[in-house]
């Protein structure tokens, strides 16, 4: 069975969400993994959870990544291992370079917190790949800097390698303009790397997986990565 | 001991919307001269270096790998006499 990894920054918030997520709802491994530690051994997968790593000081993200272990994530990723990103832990790979952009103040200068509507573009990545092409999945957001930008080369390259996996759109799957709350580029809720390993999202799959807490519509992007990690 | 002042902007292409919130601030306060705001940071560092040749190197290499994000920002450095 897969062993799960949950890197752990100061200011880290969302890892004991990623936590439950994975050990309660997912019944899988899952260790907490310190941003001190360099030894990611035994470890098939991580996640790099949300919070306010460093207290966003200087720029979301931009200390995190001279953390210890974001040496060995790099590492581990260069080496094909799978990686999500998740909101903050999104901000530290673009910082980190392993994912191509950056994020900006949410067009409204507002932090936004709660659930929206995002629609899956591809099915072609471990992350995507059992679900369905244009699902709409309902999963909470809470950030102020998640404006994603990155310059019209390096948007066309995404376009056509096929990178945006998820784009923020209305219940019926429509990319509105209102859906696109933050302002991001492309209506960019989550994007993978050249490689297709490396998967950064703003919206919050562990915060949705338990209909008695709202959605429990993350599960089936769980779902998907556990089936990916068994068929490897 | 070198002196630099590191000035971060966001590239001219990017919308500021920080700046622009001002902007709209200052047109409230009847400063309607005001015809655009850009904020973005003011940095110093103090640098211990041979030269200030050496000193620039390191502040350059500061704002590349840390200090400015090169996807979204410029910087610019000045050093103090």
């Amino acid at each position: 069975m897969a062993t799960f990894g949950v890197i752990v920054f100061p200011g880290s918030n969302c890892d004991h969400d990623a936590y439950h997520a994975m050990k309660h709802i997912m019944n899988s491994d899952v260790k907490f993994l310190w941003h001190k530690d360099m030894d990611l051994s035994g470890i098939d997968f991580l996640i790099v959870p949300g919070g306010f790593s460093y207290g966003d000081y200087l720029r979301s993200g931009a200390i995190a990544r001279f953390s210890p272990i974001m040496q060995e994530v790099v590492k581990f990723a260069e080496k094909g291992g799978p990686v999500l990103g998740i909101c903050n832990g999104f901000q530290i790979l673009l910082e980190a370079g392993l994912i191509p952009g950056a994020m900006m103040h949410n067009q409204q200068l507002r932090f936004v917190c709660k659930n929206v509507f995002i629609r899956c573009e591809t099915t072609d990545s471990l992350f995507t790949s059992t679900l369905k092409k244009g699902q709409v999945f309902d999963i909470p957001v809470s950030h102020g800097e998640g404006n994603y930008h990155i310059n019209q080369s390096g948007l066309k390259s995404l376009q056509d390698n096929n990178q945006i996996l998820f784009r923020y759109s209305d219940s019926e799957g429509n990319l509105t303009k209102q859906a696109n709350f933050n302002g991001s580029i492309d209506h960019i809720a989550g994007i993978t790397n050249s490689g297709r390993n490396v998967l950064g999202m703003m919206p919050h799959p562990e915060r949705a997986m338990e209909k008695l807490l709202g959605s429990n519509d993350g599960k089936h992007i769980f779902d998907s990565i556990l089936n990916s990690l068994s068929v490897v | 001991m070198y002196k630099a002042k590191v000035n971060v902007t966001l590239r001219p292409s990017i919308l500021d919307p920080k700046g622009k919130a001002a902007h709209h601030a200052l047109h409230n306060l009847g400063l309607n001269n005001v015809k655009q705001v850009r904020i973005g940071k003011f940095i110093e560092l103090d640098v211990e270096a041979d030269s200030k040749d050496a000193a620039n190197e390191i502040v350059e290499a500061a704002c590349t790998k840390l200090l400015a994000n090169e996807v979204m920002e410029d910087y610019e450095i000045v050093f103090e006499d």
